[in-house]
């Protein structure tokens, strides 16, 4: 396997592309990424120039192909193709020229030449049912498939939602035993990647990161990378501001809705979902992303959350910060309850009456 | 000892007593309830009123009115007016229960009372300078001795019956107690000195947030004369209540004089109280008759009233005395409650108002206090006298 | 009757001499001083610019839960003043009237002779290092007297709870040990609220009052108010308007002090007069047995 920038260089690949690439590197992972931790895109593309080429083998289990179509998506072409010299994509179900046997074919040998060292993909969630009936590639069940696929890899990732916990097969009542690929693998670490589409830059900043450092990006407690997911959306939100001034689109095409104001009365799932979407839009689009475009947050990465939780329902606002406004200098206490007030002036009267009452009776019988 | 003293028996459960017994329940219910669901779900307190109606009136008030023992102490063995003997195991009794449920109060009012016992016990850690330290000291104190001053009356009753083990405790401790009694009582006078005037004391503490018309370094001069007065004051509407619900008759003429000279120590106390705006230029403050000086003005007639009814009646009637036992009693807890809460202004805001679980406490535990006064006196030699049925035979 | 009465009414008015001449006799308390390891905050109204940075910080490093129970329905963090949960708050004066309008930042004063320290019971507040008034719970029973005691109204107690605690700034002590500042100062994006040792923090606040002197109310709150604070403000509107009520030089403790002290300086008058009364009653019930 030649590097990264022996094969850009073999295929004729511009410089200004390949420094574009890591310019947007950078963007994805500003931070917690050992790869992109440079002041310039040049730094960057040495690092990773300097790797060797990974092999990715990439499997498809009970999956939308979402996720690959996120990878193919980018607005230039050109980057397309860059991405394919930048990883060596050995198998893929959708992209591949071969099919049947062919493919299978293509698969043992992937798997054969770059035995301990390829990056393993997967896309879609794993059904467990039925002894893994519902999926069938090739004669054997998708539980089979990836555990001899897995076995063998240097890196397991699990793209988007299906594969990090199960995704939208999952949902209630859950009939096919969805669930993700740690579920299944559990000899090696999984690096999880959720998303309905996750940011395919998120998946290649994380495979260069092995490529070039032989180690996974630092993760949090449910396998994410943490340059990606250590935040809620809400957290970063372009509309935060109007959030914390209490301006609340109440209807889509509102007035509020048009003006850009927050989507949180909307449904907006934002306060409890990680993810990287308000800084990093999809397509390399500015503002394209749900909120963006004036969609409330599904919080499409995080199970229990995703495809469980109503969409317009609102969510539970995990770290309340202060708002947009203040209390005043002057202090409010309890309020005095009329019934107390009361009861403490019936009693007392009737003491004092009885009192009054009782002194007469004495002195009437004392005259006596 | 007076060998009129005796046990008055008769029916414990009347109805009266019944309605006393339900009330404590009642209480006890509650007092539960505030264990359990903390003082922020059954109280009205808040930060901006943290002292409320359990240390204004049951601990402030309450041993005031609990100074029936102490203020006919003072009568009985330091101006050695024997006479007066007869009334005051009822007096210690009164003050020995008013005082105990003052401790239960506190210990209810207390935020983390598991720690109450490190106030007597973690003398390395006292503050010297925490006049509520003095206060919760001194208290803990006379409680102890108030019950050992009525020890003999307990022991009397099992001097002669009961178990065996008890009798012989009992005629061992008897003699003890006759010889040192007289060093328990003067304990007996000293306490009540300190603490009641280191109440009024604690809220020189409040500083400029303590009205006025109130705040004055007086304070402990002026918080030891109400309870002078309202310890007199008390003995008079105790020994009226128990003559009536026992059927005894009333010793009049004591009481007329024990009244006299509360009205007088409550006339001193305006004065003194009047002399002092004076001299500190705040005489002025008296004639705005806001919200604050409408209630330092009803203080005050409070205060005279006794005094009114006194110089007016031809001669003495029991029915006046009482009347103005309670007037006294009720201006000095007037002016108590005052000094804690009416005149205490934490700012703009904050409002407090007991809640009815607190006042229910409150009545719950005053209650015990009268059931018990009325269980002991008829199972123990507390009161003396003669009955009703005596006189008339 | 009429002897009785008399004599009765000369005793009580020489028991009340009695009590009234220690307190008359009594020498000054002494006038407590910023101790010489004084540390404090700064808070200028000038540069407050009501980010809320600091109320965030205070409460992440005091590890204190939102307020969501206040005026923000429950999505914020929104206390109306300090609290159980709040340690450090912003507040706003506004009078559209007078054209002013001033943020104000409010915590504990940690003053030179704190009236919370002097009504302690078991001393559970305490001015300790650095002059920092200092909570320990494990001394404290719940009897909130330091809450009817302070001034600015600043111990909180924790209502809400089965065991409840005072709740106060404590200048972040415990980050402090650790060589760093307070929470609060060391967020602040425009140094509106610092923190240093007390004596440059009041050069400096001399020094800004003389550099600016129409920019400022003419006077440094805190440097002899109540005995003098540890944390100094120099604000744009009248010193009142912000919630600070008391002017005078006095300090709390003082007065009830000196009357305490000179009541029970040494136990003395406590023991002569348990002296006096012991002796009167023993003579007493001598002569009424004979």
């Amino acid at each position: 396997m030649s590097t990264i920038a022996q094969r850009l260089k073999q295929t004729g690949t511009s410089r200004r592309d390949f420094m574009t690439f890591c310019g947007k590197l950078m963007v994805v992972a500003p931070f917690g990424l050992a790869i992109t931790d440079f002041l310039t895109p040049e730094a960057v593309a040495q690092v990773i120039g300097a790797a060797r080429r990974p092999s990715v083998i990439w499997l498809h289990m009970q999956d939308c192909t979402g996720c690959t179509e996120t990878l193919l998506r980018t607005s230039q072409p050109d980057l397309a193709s860059l991405i394919f010299d930048v990883i060596s994509l050995d198998y893929h179900e959708t992209v591949m020229a071969a099919s049947g046997h062919d493919a299978e074919l293509a698969l043992r040998d992937a798997m054969k030449q770059n035995d301990g060292k390829y990056v393993l993909v997967v896309e879609g969630s794993i059904p467990t049912g039925n002894q893994g009936a519902y999926l069938k590639i090739a004669g054997r069940n998708g539980i089979d498939m990836l555990r001899d696929v897995g076995a063998h890899a240097a890196a397991v990732i699990a793209m988007g939602s299906c594969a990090s916990w199960g995704g939208v097969p999952s949902s209630n009542i859950n009939p096919t035993g969805a669930t993700g690929v740690d579920s299944i693998i559990k000899s090696k670490p999984v690096v999880n990647l959720p998303g309905c589409p996750p940011n395919p830059y998120v998946l290649l900043a994380t495979v260069l990161e092995y490529a070039a450092t032989g180690k996974p990006p630092k993760l949090d407690a449910f396998g994410r990378p943490k340059f990606a997911y250590d935040r809620t959306i809400h957290d970063h939100c372009p509309r935060r501001a109007h959030f914390d001034a209490g301006r609340f689109a109440k209807q889509f095409g509102d007035e509020g809705h048009r003006s850009g104001w927050c989507l949180y009365q909307l449904g907006c799932k934002g306060p409890v979902t990680h993810a990287p979407c308000s800084t990093r839009h999809f397509n390399e689009v500015v503002d394209a992303w749900p909120i963006g475009i004036g969609h409330p947050c599904v919080g499409c990465t995080e199970k229990g959350i995703a495809f469980t939780v109503p969409l317009h329902a609102t969510a539970d606002i995990l770290r309340p910060y202060p708002p947009d406004t203040y209390p005043n200098v002057t202090a409010e206490g309890k309020r005095i309850s009329p019934l107390a007030t009361a009861t403490a002036g019936v009693i007392g009267g009737a003491l004092i009456g009885a009192g009054v009452m009782a002194s007469r009776s004495m002195s009437k019988s004392d005259e006596e | 000892m007076n060998s009129d003293v005796r046990p008055v028996g008769g029916k414990l459960l009347t109805p009266g007593f019944m309605v006393l017994l339900a009330l404590s329940a009642v209480g006890g219910l509650l007092i539960l309830w505030r264990f359990f669901a903390g003082l922020g779900a059954t109280t009205a307190l808040s930060d901006g009123y943290p002292l409320g109606l359990w240390i204004a009136l049951d601990v402030v008030t309450g041993t005031a009115l609990a100074c029936g023992g102490y203020a006919l102490a003072l009568v009985v063995y330091i101006f050695n007016r024997g006479k007066y003997h007869p009334l005051i195991r009822p007096a210690i009794l009164t003050s020995a229960l008013g005082y105990t449920m003052a401790g239960l109060s506190v210990a209810i009012d207390l935020g983390r009372p598991w720690l109450m016992w490190k106030i007597p016990l973690y003398f390395w850690s006292w503050n010297l300078n925490s006049a509520l330290l003095e206060v919760a000291l001194c208290i803990m104190t006379y409680v102890v001795v108030l019950w050992i001053e009525l020890a003999p009356a307990f022991l009397a009753r099992f001097k002669d019956s009961g178990p065996p083990l008890l009798q012989r405790f009992a005629r061992r401790t008897i003699p003890i107690l006759d010889r040192a009694l007289i060093w328990i009582i003067a304990l007996g006078m000293l306490l009540p000195t300190m603490h009641q005037s280191s109440l009024g004391t604690m809220m020189l503490l409040a500083g400029p947030r303590l009205h006025p018309l109130w705040n004055t370094p007086l304070l402990p001069l002026l918080f030891l004369l109400t309870c002078l007065a309202m310890g007199y004051a008390i003995v008079v509407f105790e020994s009226v209540f128990s003559s009536a619900a026992f059927r005894r008759e009333p010793e009049t003429p004591m009481l007329a004089i024990l009244q006299k000279v509360a009205v007088a120590v409550g006339i001193a106390f305006v004065s003194l109280r009047f002399v002092d705006l004076a001299v500190r230029g705040r005489l002025g403050l008296t004639t705005q008759l806001d919200f604050h000086g409408v209630i330092f003005w009803i203080e005050t007639v409070l205060w005279l009233l006794p005094a009114v009814i006194l110089l007016t009646s031809r001669r003495v009637n029991l029915g006046n005395l009482f009347l103005g036992a309670m007037c006294t009693a009720l201006a000095g807890g007037l002016y108590r409650l005052d000094t804690f809460l009416v005149a205490f202004q934490p700012g703009t805001g904050w409002h407090y108002f007991p809640s009815i679980q607190e006042m229910f406490i409150s009545i719950g535990l005053i209650a015990m206090e009268l059931a018990l006064y009325v269980a002991i006196v008829r199972k123990f030699p507390i009161l003396g006298g003669r009955s009703l049925k005596e006189t008339t035979a | 009757m009429h002897t009785d009465r008399r004599s009765l009414f000369k005793g009580l008015a020489a028991a009340a001499t009695l009590t009234l001449i220690p307190t008359t006799d009594a020498e000054a308390r002494a006038k407590r001083t910023v101790p010489d390891d004084a540390v404090g905050l700064l808070y200028d109204t000038t540069r407050c610019i009501g980010c809320k940075a600091c109320v965030v910080a205070c409460k992440e490093a005091n590890e204190k839960p939102a307020d969501v129970d206040g005026y923000g329905g429950g999505l914020y963090d929104a206390p109306e003043g300090l609290n159980e949960y709040t340690k450090n708050v912003i507040q706003l004066y506004r009078d559209d009237g007078a054209n002013e309008v001033s943020y104000v930042k409010k915590q504990c004063m940690h003053c030179v002779d704190p009236a919370c320290v002097g009504a302690c019971m078991l001393g559970a507040l305490q001015k300790g290092k650095f002059g920092i008034v200092s909570y320990d719970p494990s001394l404290c029973v719940g009897c909130r007297y330091c809450e009817a005691a302070c001034p600015f109204n600043v111990p909180k107690f924790e209502w809400s709870k089965k065991a409840p605690k005072i709740v106060k700034c404590e200048l972040c002590r415990t980050r402090l040990a650790e060589g760093k500042q307070p929470a609060c100062s060391e967020v602040c994006p425009r140094g509106a609220v610092i923190y240093g040792r007390y004596d440059s923090l009041l050069a400096d606040a001399r020094a800004r009052l003389a550099a600016e002197p129409g920019k400022y109310v003419p006077h440094i709150y805190g440097e002899r108010e109540l005995g003098g604070t540890q944390v100094l403000y120099l604000s744009h509107v009248p010193f009142e308007k912000l919630g600070f009520r008391f002017n005078d030089e006095q300090s709390v403790p003082h007065t009830q002090q000196t009357v305490q002290h000179g009541v029970y300086k040494g136990f003395i008058a406590p023991i002569a007069l348990y002296g006096i009364l012991g002796a009167v009653a023993f003579r007493n019930r001598r002569k009424q047995d004979e």
